[in-house]
């Protein structure tokens, strides 16, 4: 073979893989996209709505909102007047780390001044923190003043969710869109965002 | 009739090299005369495989992939199908022992060199099985959808969440879902009984092929290669039938033992191989108050949980696997064995071992301060003992290996 046929041959080799090639991302799209949330998943994962006015000071409720914890609390003066008390265990007292939608709100992080409204997702892992609002020393903290501890890994938040310094999570406990017209309270959305 | 049988044959062996194929990988290669116990894990974990194959097929039948019925399903295995704790329990146990024995075949090839050229290829096969194997038992583990399969599964999925920009994204996309649902647990069961089967058996098939091309190593380091008869075959091997198949028999005895000793009497291995709380169905409310994984990955999972940002956990805990490939040109050593190695590699080899079996250890316990500290002090001791290993392989000194085994 001559040269000039040699290179011929690269050249429509060449040509041929390319155009082969460019079909490969169509012919990819089907298996990729069938693995996205499929149309009855995203119904499924629709906002809910609930009453909190029958919630007592200092209870701490649990809903499931994409079947992943959504805790709600009532918050009682005492304990909100006492969130500056902790203040130098916390890793981001202010929420600067995260992208917080009602930043500087409320003191509850919420869009309310009594509730607090926060994903129930360890930032670390996705674990879910357990409730400890008692003031008092636990195996982890001698001088726990109420919060969150996951048992998965050991991170601690006070009771609004926020991270303490040196554990594993990284940032508070994430504040889900939410949204409250008189007592009933809807979560995953907000009208005003 | 014999000699009709014998044209039968002869009819296929000239369309299909039946003789050829089944002398060079099964009957006629040679193999090193003087191997000893450690040489066995290779046999023992192929046998592992076709038990898993086997039992995991039977499992398939009466399993169920979707939410509702995921776990109730495997409750129906245990209580309703005819000897289907048996075969559940096969799988189970032989999910750990398959483990074990890839550990120790591992450990094998760092103790005796089992990389050094011209074997690199026979180990990076090996260190592809091994993730494989990681992937095939993390999605075999979500499938009974009871709470450790649920939060295990979260733990790692979460892993992605930690990527970069795209995270999010990948975490949604790889469930498939807002939460770990059916639709999870059945495209995880696809992967589990098709695809990853299917990349496990053709790995494990180039890993043969690789070994017999270059022939398996010994003990002692020595090249066999380099005295052969006149027919080209070395004078200090023996052909791998019958002398290292009976031999292997009894390892496969003792193994089988072992094997059903677990499985009748300690399938659950007090929790290490199948964890309480996967007898209960998943609940995405509420955490099991103490997550640990099963043994075989509680090494890297303590490495992840030793570095407080989870990117960093993330990079750590894949660094601690990939590494294993590269191992081939991380040894300079002039020698292959241990026993011919020098003194910084027995004692970095030594260190290595207790510090993977304590990062083992922690894995399955919570968490201290003192233990915290631990876990970083055995993640810097693992990887030094490899990244450290180009400078202690080369300037130590090493035994003179011998000519002949």
């Amino acid at each position: 073979m001559q040269d000039k046929d040699k290179t011929r041959r690269k050249v429509l080799i060449g040509l041929t893989s390319a155009v082969g090639l460019s079909g490969l991302p169509f012919a990819a799209t089907p298996f990729i996209a069938a693995w996205n949330p499929s149309a009855k998943a995203k119904a499924a994962g629709a906002a809910v709505k609930l009453d909190v006015s029958k919630m007592q000071y200092g209870q701490q409720i649990q809903v499931s909102w994409r079947k992943q914890p959504v805790f709600i609390i009532r918050h009682t003066k005492e304990s909100l007047a006492s969130l500056d008390n902790s203040l130098s265990k916390l890793a981001d007292p202010n929420s600067d780390l995260i992208s917080e939608p009602y930043k500087g709100l409320y003191p509850t992080r919420s869009k309310s001044s009594e509730y607090s409204v926060m994903s129930g997702v360890c930032t670390h892992l996705g674990c879910a923190p357990k409730y400890f609002p008692e003031v008092e020393p636990k195996p982890w903290d001698a001088t726990w003043s109420g919060g969150f501890f996951c048992p998965c890994h050991g991170s601690m938040f006070d009771i609004v969710g926020r991270v303490f310094k040196g554990v594993p999570a990284p940032t508070n406990l994430v504040i889900p869109p939410h949204m409250f017209e008189g007592s009933i309270l809807t979560i995953g959305e907000d009208k005003e965002l | 009739m014999k000699e009709r049988a014998g044209k039968l044959f002869s009819w296929f062996n000239t369309r299909l090299p039946i003789i050829n194929t089944f002398e060079r990988h099964l009957s006629k290669h040679p193999v090193p005369s003087k191997v000893n116990f450690w040489y066995l894990f290779g046999a023992l974990a192929s046998v592992t495989l076709i038990i898993q194959i086997v039992s995991g097929i039977w499992l398939i039948m009466p399993y169920s992939n979707t939410e509702e019925e995921a776990f109730s399903s495997i409750e129906y295995i245990m209580r309703d199908v005819d000897y289907g704790w048996v075969i559940r329990y096969i799988h189970t146990t032989g999910a750990s022992m398959f483990f074990a024995v890839v550990y120790l075949h591992m450990f094998r090839g760092l103790l005796y060199g089992s990389y050094q050229k011209p074997k690199e290829l026979v180990w990076i096969f090996g260190c592809t099985i091994y993730l494989a194997m990681m992937a095939e038992g993390f999605l075999g583990y979500v499938l009974p959808y009871g709470q450790m399969s649920y939060w295990g599964a979260q733990v790692i999925i979460s892993l992605f969440g930690a990527i970069p920009y795209i995270g999010e994204s990948l975490e949604l996309w790889v469930r498939g879902d807002y939460y770990i649902s059916g639709i999870t647990v059945s495209r995880f069961f696809a992967l589990h009984v098709v695809a990853l089967p299917l990349v496990l058996i053709a790995l494990v098939f180039l890993h043969l092929v690789a070994l017999h091309e270059v022939g398996a190593g010994n003990p002692e380091g020595v090249d066999i290669e380099e005295f052969v008869d006149d027919d080209g075959v070395p004078l200090d091997s023996v052909p791998f039938f019958p002398y290292k198949v009976l031999n292997a028999l009894v390892g496969i005895g003792v193994f089988m033992t072992v094997f059903a000793i677990i499985m009748f009497f300690f399938p659950e291995g007090g929790g290490y191989f199948i964890e309480m709380a996967n007898f209960q169905k998943a609940n995405p409310l509420v955490t099991p108050d103490h997550i640990a994984p099963v043994w075989y990955y509680a090494p890297f999972f303590t490495m992840l949980r030793a570095i407080p940002d989870p990117l960093g956990g993330l990079i750590v805990m894949a660094a601690a696997v990939a590494i294993f490939f590269v191992v081939p040109w991380l040894d300079r050593s002039k020698v292959a064995s241990i026993r011919y190695k020098g003194i910084y590699s027995k004692i970095a080899l030594t260190l290595f071992g207790v510090s993977f079996l304590t990062l083992g250890y922690l894995g399955t316990v919570g968490v201290t301060e003192v233990r915290k500290i631990m876990s970083v002090i055995c993640t810097v001791i693992y990887f030094a003992y490899f990244l450290l290993m180009p400078i202690y392989t080369k300037y130590e000194t090493t035994k003179e290996v011998p000519k002949r085994l």
